[in-house]
């Protein structure tokens, strides 16, 4: 992973950068903002930086942070005042000097009074609060330690809070103490990096309870690795425990943290659809031609972020649409394909129409009455990012990487939605989340598998091929291998000429239950012949849903079927292969008869009378669905 | 690369890290010659010189190198 992979690259930044001293000062700042929301190294962070101190900022909201810190952190400043600039805020730094956080708090007449910070970030380093001190250390008991050094950090919270009263942010320790176990260096409390775990989860706990706000390296160490976070040269050589790689990104996160804390973070999302929310054009592929669900990796990608935008909605972020589409096209995934996990009801505002995406963004803006700055907008089309980046700076557009089974992480690494503090309404669905959580946990912890079945509130939905699922379908049909009785590979041709057939039974199923959708998992072809048989030509089940008790269920269905056309018999075969040797025993287990085959030697032949056959049990629930 | 395009590429860096545009580099100017090459600007000139050449200096080497001249034979000793 790269920094600032979600921002667009210039090309020629340093020329960009160079150029914006020839303007007047009280131009500077737009041409700024701009310029900070590409990807900038370190080296062009300084430059900008240096150009921010230049820049009239008499009209630009200006927030006071002071750096409260162990070790050297003014390398730490041209980070914070870049990202500062590209969330529209002046960020007036204070660092004090080397050593002097304690004094600098408790003196009223110091510095950092003088001062008088907006926000407070606390920046100790994980070699002062524990290197020196740990030869001292019993490896087994490093309770004094710990407590020291959360105490020092409570302390140093304490003293800012009740002199500036004022938001804090407290910076986790930086894992970088290397391994005296490995896997299990939990077993040893004293091992530095485990210290480091135990000090950092006191700091989560504490942070829900005390009032300040977590600044988690840990998170962007496992995006980044931390020896983009660390390096040891530069510890010894200048006392930088954050290497300045890393600084123009930390600048960034420390900007998420103080916009959610002043409540400017973004609010709401606003989706283009084609090949953004599902693959392909909707208004020229139509409803079967869209990649949506499981079936093919573009599809599944495409699911996936939608399930992470739905993720995003539940914890409050809004969505709107805005789309280049005649409306009916448009809204149409959402109300009639089945694996659209996003639907019509999540969309605060949905725009289709052939105007420019910029006009239709202020509209949104303006209908859901929110500012124009907190929309994010994100399109796979790089003509329509730019458009929108040209005409209205002020709405975040994510750099969408090509494929879309990157859509989700580069949204997310765009901190686009960083909040501090979970609202009411949140918690309320959090604790419904929460007694779902348990609910699932006491049915694990059941021992019958029929009660088990029963509370996973099964539904088969089921309906006859129709044109929307035929591309399923057929992939269904060519790639089982393992619950197929027959593998009879079939075109899309054929299948869809056994659809249009009178004399076919034709059975998709999709699974849902209490934990979401499983997708189409079985297929049945099955032909009716004058001698009143009915004789299954595919049978297949996708593994994933094993042991359900869908053969059962699925056999009612074709039994069903087969008395509506008057027909009294089911004829099955098996035929093996080498990877289907799971379903040998099928029929036998749904109760037919093994009878003379139709295919010597290998195969195997089973009939069934339905006229007084009682079906077998299940826990699933069918319900029959239109065909569209 | 050549002694003068690693010299050229330092340069600009330094300019760059330290501000001082005007800044005059040959192989015999050190940190007294430039404006604002303090020593937070000087590890923030290492690691750009690191990033942008593609290496990594020995801290031992660095300590000794006493101006660009030396700086420039580090770093074409790992091209």
């Amino acid at each position: 992973m790269k920094w600032f992979d979600y921002l667009p690259c210039d090309e020629n930044i340093g020329a960009t950068i160079n150029n914006l001293k020839s303007l007047p000062a009280d131009q500077m700042w737009p041409e700024l903002n701009i310029i900070a929301k590409t990807r900038l190294d370190f080296t062009n962070t300084i430059k900008l930086d240096r150009a921010i101190s230049l820049a009239d900022k008499s009209n630009v909201k200006t927030i006071r942070l002071a750096i409260l810190a162990s070790a050297t952190v003014a390398h730490l400043i041209p980070g914070i005042r870049v990202a500062g600039a590209r969330h529209g805020l002046y960020l007036e730094v204070f660092c004090h000097d080397y050593g002097m956080a304690l004094q600098n708090l408790t003196d009223p007449t110091s510095p950092l009074h003088a001062f008088q910070p907006d926000v407070v970030l606390i920046s100790w380093t994980t070699e002062q609060l524990l290197g020196t001190r740990i030869s001292d250390l019993d490896l087994h008991v490093p309770d004094a330690l710990v407590n020291g050094a959360l105490a020092e950090l409570q302390l140093v919270r304490d003293l800012a809070r009740s002199a500036f009263n004022c938001p804090i942010i407290q910076q986790t320790l930086l894992p970088i103490a290397p391994l005296l176990m490995g896997n299990n260096e939990h077993h040893l409390p004293g091992s530095p990096l485990t210290i480091v775990d135990t000090i950092n989860n006191a700091l989560k706990i504490s942070s829900l309870q005390e009032n300040f706000d977590l600044l988690n390296l840990n998170l962007p160490v496992m995006d980044y690795g931390i020896a983009s976070w660390f390096d040891p040269g530069l510890w010894y050589k200048g006392k930088q425990e954050i290497s300045p790689l890393a600084t123009p990104f930390y600048g960034e996160l420390v900007l998420r943290l103080i916009k959610a804390q002043y409540g400017l973070s973004y609010k709401c999302l606003v989706l283009d659809l084609d090949n953004t929310l599902w693959g392909g054009v909707i208004g020229d592929d139509g409803l079967d031609g869209i990649k949506l669900g499981q079936g093919s990796p573009v599809g599944e990608a495409h699911l996936a972020f939608q399930r992470y935008i739905l993720n995003l909605s539940r914890r409050g972020v809004i969505l709107a649409v805005c789309s280049k589409n005649d409306e009916k096209n448009a809204l149409e995934p959402f109300e009639q394909h089945n694996e659209m996990v996003l639907k019509r009801e999540h969309i605060a505002h949905f725009i289709a129409n052939w105007n420019d995406k910029a006009s239709n963004l202020r509209f949104i803006a303006q209908e859901l009455n929110i500012g124009i700055d907190s929309l994010v907008f994100v399109d796979d089309n790089p003509f329509e990012r730019n458009q929108v980046r040209s005409e209205l700076p002020q709405v975040a557009v994510p750099e969408l990487p090509v494929d879309p089974a990157y859509y989700a992480s580069c949204l997310s690494s765009g901190g686009y939605f960083e909040a501090i503090a979970i609202t009411n309404d949140d918690l309320a669905r959090t604790q419904q989340y929460q007694a779902n959580a348990i609910r699932i946990s006491e049915q694990k912890a059941i021992g019958n598998i029929d009660d088990y079945l029963s509370s996973l509130a099964m539904v088969l939905e089921w309906s006859a091929f129709d044109d929307q699922s035929l591309t399923r379908v057929t992939q269904l049909i060519n790639k089982t291998n393992q619950f197929n009785l027959t593998t009879q590979r079939l075109s899309m041709d054929e299948v869809e000429f056994f659809a249009g057939n009178p004399e076919t039974v034709t059975l998709q199923m999709r699974l849902l239950d209490k934990y979401g959708d499983n997708g189409i998992i079985s297929i049945i072809i099955a032909n009716a012949s004058p001698d009143s048989t009915l004789t299954i030509h595919t049978w297949l089940m996708s593994c994933r849903v094993l042991g359900r008790g869908v053969e059962n269920a699925s056999l009612g269905l074709l039994i069903a079927a087969a008395k509506q056309r008057g027909i009294s018999r089911l004829v099955g075969e098996y035929l093996p292969t080498e990877k289907n040797g799971m379903v040998a025993e099928h029929y036998k287990k749904l109760g037919f008869s093994e009878i003379e085959p139709n295919n010597p030697p290998a195969g195997t032949t089973w009939e069934l009378d339905i006229s007084n056959f009682l079906e077998p049990s299940h826990h699933i629930t069918l319900k029959q669905i239109p065909q569209s | 690369m050549n002694d003068n395009e690693i010299l050229d590429k330092v340069s600009t860096i330094i300019r760059d890290i330290t501000g001082d545009d005007d800044a005059v580099l040959t192989h015999e100017s050190s940190a007294e010659d430039v404006q604002n090459w303090d020593s937070m600007n000087h590890i923030s000139i290492i690691v750009a010189i690191e990033q942008s050449f593609g290496i990594k200096f020995r801290m031992a080497e660095l300590e000794d190198a006493k101006n660009i001249g030396a700086m420039i034979d580090l770093i074409k000793s790992q091209l």
